[in-house]
């Protein structure tokens, strides 16, 4: 077993909390982890990337050599499009399809949609709205998160530990929404995206 | 025992906690700041001092009386913090130590975060120390308890060199199952080696010089440097660090053997290398940071009849953060097929201020009253409040290193410009602003000085600043500057007209000023 994928967004998105799950799964599962991620400067609402690999064998590079992605999780649409030369032939991309508009020169919607259209496998999630039908806009980057667990070989209560850990002291209803909406993105994962 | 998930940086500080480290020293400063932070979070659990130095040569100093008092101890700073300590590095290793000093320091290939890529390696060499430079995350961990043993035996303090890739690459190490115990206080009295009078310094540099053999010795039998020779191998490929990683990556692709040599301890193991120039055809040298190896090993006249590729013979870029694809091409494998899609032209995403940063209305009022007077320039410094020199704000036309804002500012004033301003964070100031706004004031240089005190060191993700408030101005005040012109304001958006005002006032004054505006980083208050 061997899973590498690139984890992507803007500075402040929560991707670093993403990945942080995942290795606490895995490392409960016994597999080994290496995960590259960005501090300093770009975390200043710049783009912001992480390498993750896990496997059931040593790992060597903590980065991804290109076309070796068998996945990009995003929680940007614009922001996939940045890491594409990374995914291997069949690679999937599950990606949140809500702006972050932070630039002026933002592609205009008709780009977007004919770019992530384009994505041979994908699977594409409006992670604002399915994050306000739990209560919280706070949890689309769990979402996501959730989404990801198939293609990982998790399931959602691999990743509960860690968001206890995460979340656990900022109260009951937090830590709740948030396993909630690793679940409601589990299954969106399963049916291949939101619908429409 | 259980696995532990560390940042490579957090892997250090473990190292460092369970090898009997009494105290960590340091300045903040990307990709270094977390193996000091790691080491606060669990001083009161480990019994050990942790505390923000003023600045990098301060803090080296302190780690070397801690050493001094025959106690453990580490500094931990970026690659440019090395060039504020530098003098006690370099006089450090004359001294010698008595309680072990691991000096971490983290160096960013690609400048991810930084004004430059230097390679530390080149200090350790120049000052002929010992340094590390560990493959992973476990190795990080492991290498602690040696680095401390080679100090303590050979007397002198030794180099942990980090990167990036490696400080910010979590992984799952395995810890000792033993701590060890912190040395109990024992304070040298041996006061010739402390001195270095020249005639003690002569010794003491004699002795340094002479224990350069035992260095390499050490490094020739150090479990962290590994020579794999195969039987009919042509290509023997030489790497360093994490450089070693990106080569294991492909190896297995390779067809035929290949000669592996891995360095994580210098100084370079010279009789290492020999054995494996002289099992090779073609060397490749693989390495995180500047040619080091490489260019050692050629010399100026090369090893005649073998070929030896890297970064010099152009095989490998000269310049940015090393990756398995880099590597891959230089051992001439194909690329991996990837998936076929052209996104088109993307736009960029660059860092910028946060919403409601204090920073962001201060430029806004400077940028106004600047506007009234014709040929104004700009010094800026370190810190968030460097992304002011960026449209919208357009303050500032330099930022060169930690201080200079001032200094600069002083001397193009000296030059005739005006006016002149200076840029200047409250950490940054305290760190190195403030030595050259006391030479300013007590000439009265034309020169205004804005110190954006939003009480953190933002940038490095939230330190407290040392002084910020009116501690702040009474020290502005005892630097010389008169109390009439430190002119402190708070940038908020309804008070931009009065704040107009008063920088344009300051800037037509002919003398020094300092303009304080002083509000809360949003993001650490936010915390
Ligand atoms: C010699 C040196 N040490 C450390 C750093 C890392 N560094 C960059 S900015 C900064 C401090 C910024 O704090 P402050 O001046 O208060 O400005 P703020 O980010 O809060 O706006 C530091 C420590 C550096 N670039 N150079
Ligand atoms: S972290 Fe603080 S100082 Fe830096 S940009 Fe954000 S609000 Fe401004």
């Amino acid at each position: 077993m061997e899973k590498n994928m690139i984890l992507c967004g803007v500075g402040g998105q929560g991707i670093l909390s993403i990945s942080y799950v995942i290795c606490n799964a895995a490392l409960a599962n016994g597999w080994n982890f290496k995960q590259a991620e960005v501090h300093g400067m770009a975390q200043r609402g710049g783009a912001v990337q992480s390498h993750l690999r896990i496997a059931d064998k040593p790992i060597a590079s903590d980065l991804i050599p290109e076309g070796r992605a068998d996945l990009i999780l995003s929680v940007e649409p614009l922001e996939v499009f940045r890491y594409i030369g990374f995914l291997k032939p069949d690679g999937i991309i599950i990606t949140s399809t809500v702006p972050y508009v932070s630039i002026d020169n933002y592609p205009d919607a008709e780009f977007m949609q004919a770019n992530l259209q384009r994505l041979p496998h994908k699977i594409l999630i409006d992670a604002k709205e399915i994050a306000q039908s739990i209560g919280s806009p706070k949890v689309q980057n769990i979402v996501i998160l959730g989404a990801a667990a198939h293609s990982l070989g998790f399931v959602p209560e691999n990743f509960d530990t860690a968001l206890e850990e995460l979340f656990g002291r900022k109260g009951e209803d937090i830590l709740r929404m948030n396993k909630q909406a690793v679940r409601k993105g589990y299954e969106l994962g399963l049916a291949g995206g939101t619908p429409g | 025992m259980q696995q532990l998930l560390l940042l490579g940086n957090e892997a250090v500080g473990m190292g460092a906690l369970h090898a009997g480290l009494s105290a960590v020293f340091g300045y903040p400063g990307t990709p270094s700041t977390e193996v000091f932070e790691f080491v606060e979070k669990l001083a009161p659990k480990y019994g050990v001092r942790a505390v923000w130095s003023a600045n990098e040569k301060v803090a080296f100093e302190e780690a070397l009386g801690m050493s001094h008092a025959g106690k453990r101890s580490m500094v931990t700073m970026k690659h440019v913090g090395l060039n504020v300590a530098a003098d006690p590095f370099m006089n450090s290793a004359m001294t010698g130590v008595n309680g072990g000093l691991v000096v971490a320091v983290a160096d960013d290939p690609g400048m991810h975060s930084s004004q430059n890529e230097q390679d530390s390696r080149y200090y350790a060499d120049f000052a002929r120390l010992p340094c590390f430079e560990p493959s992973s995350q476990q190795e990080a961990y492991d290498m602690m308890r040696s680095i401390f043993e080679v100090s303590e035996t050979m007397d002198v303090p030794v180099m942990l060199r980090l990167v990036t890739r490696l400080s910010h690459s979590r992984a799952n190490i395995t810890p000792n199952t033993d701590i060890l115990d912190q040395n109990p206080l024992n304070p040298s009295n041996d006061w010739k080696k402390w001195v270095l009078l020249p005639p003690n310094a002569r010794i003491r540099n004699r002795l340094l010089i002479e224990k350069q053999r035992d260095l390499v010795n050490l490094s020739e039998r150090s479990p962290y440097n590994s020579l794999d020779l195969k039987e009919g191998a042509k290509l023997g490929i030489i790497s360093t660090g994490i450089a070693t990683n990106y080569v294991m990556e492909n190896v297995a692709d390779l067809e035929q053997p290949v000669n592996l040599l891995k360095i994580s301890q210098y100084p370079i193991p010279e009789h290492l290398i020999k054995e494996i120039v002289r099992a090779s055809d073609e060397l490749l040298v693989v390495e995180e940071g500047y040619p080091f190896v490489e260019s050692k090993m050629l010399g100026i006249f090369g090893i005649p009849g073998k070929t030896v590729r890297g970064k010099l013979s152009g095989d490998i870029p000269a310049t940015g953060e090393m990756n398995c694809d880099f590597v891959r091409k230089a051992l001439g494998l194909a690329p991996f097929s990837k998936l076929n899609f052209d996104p088109g032209v993307l736009p960029g995403r660059p860092p910028m201020l946060c919403k409601g940063c204090p920073h962001a209305d201060a430029f806004k009022a400077l940028k106004k009253a600047a506007e009234s007077i014709p040929g104004t320039k700009m010094f800026s410094d370190i810190g968030c409040y460097t992304l002011g020199v960026l449209p919208p704000y357009l303050c500032g036309e330099t930022c060169v290193d930690m201080g200079a804002s001032v200094s600069m500012a002083y001397g193009s004033a000296s030059a005739g410009v005006y006016p002149v301003v200076a840029i200047i964070g409250d950490s940054t100031f305290i760190h190195s602003g403030m030595t050259p706004l006391i030479g300013a004031a007590k000439h009265d240089a034309d020169i205004t000085v804005m110190i954006m005190d939003n009480s953190f060191v933002a940038m490095t993700g939230a330190q407290e600043t040392m002084t910020t408030g009116q501690p702040l101005i009474d020290l502005i005040e005892r630097l010389g500057v008169d109390r009439s012109h430190i002119v402190p304001f708070n940038p908020l958006p309804r008070h931009h007209n009065e704040n107009v005002n008063l920088i344009r006032r300051e800037l037509e004054h002919h003398g020094t000023s300092v303009l304080i505006p002083q509000r809360v980083c949003v993001k650490a208050a936010k915390r």
